[in-house]
């Protein structure tokens, strides 16, 4: 059962990557785009566990769990750029 | 027995990451769309990751901690990503389709 599962998550979750990187492309404002990035991340992590789970292997959860993490300080890196003007201050 | 319960989780995880896409790509304006990945996404991933600890954990030897690690960290700092992007949304006026709320302090004419 898993077998038929996994590729059917691989293809929405891959729909879903899509719609995020059009939203990315399109966006009108920088919020917009900052989000669609966020998105992606996001995506990006439920690919690499779809990813882990599909080869049996954990190794994949230290590129997850970092992407987690550099993507949560690049979101608050941007925004804090657009409030002030300036990233540390 | 656990194989259909970790294809329902993977299923519901990978459904709601595309619903939350979905929004994203299609809402009208922005603060509707900071509503659509902000909680879709954490309730996807967070099915996945579940699905995913269950799954090491039946396979291998003792339960399987770094996905509770994952869901923890984006259940955190999802919700402080969304208020920043708003504020940044509302710095720098970005168009809302709601409708301007009553001006109660204006003099009366």
């Amino acid at each position: 059962m898993l077998e038929t599962v996994i590729p059917i998550a691989f293809a929405l979750v891959s729909l879903a990557f899509l719609l995020s990187f059009w939203r990315l492309l399109k966006g009108p404002d920088a919020p917009d785009r900052i989000l669609a990035l966020d998105t992606l991340y996001v995506n990006t992590i439920a690919l690499l566990v779809l990813l882990g789970i599909h080869l049996g292997s954990a190794i994949y959860f230290e590129a997850a769990l970092l992407i987690a993490m550099m993507g949560f300080v690049g979101t608050v890196a941007l925004c804090k750029y657009l409030l002030r003007g300036d990233i540390i201050e | 027995m656990i194989d259909i319960l970790l294809s329902l989780l993977i299923l519901t995880g990978a459904i709601f990451t595309l619903i939350g896409s979905l929004g994203l790509a299609r809402l009208r304006d922005f603060y509707t769309r900071l509503h659509g990945p902000t909680k879709a996404t954490t309730l996807g991933v967070g099915c996945l990751l579940i699905a995913s600890a269950v799954y090491f954990s039946v396979r291998e030897e003792g339960v399987s901690l770094h996905e509770v690690l994952v869901t923890l960290f984006l259940f955190i700092t999802a919700p402080v990503s969304a208020h920043l992007l708003a504020k940044a949304a509302l710095h720098l006026k970005v168009k809302s389709l709601a409708a301007m709320p009553p001006d109660n302090d204006a003099p009366a004419d």
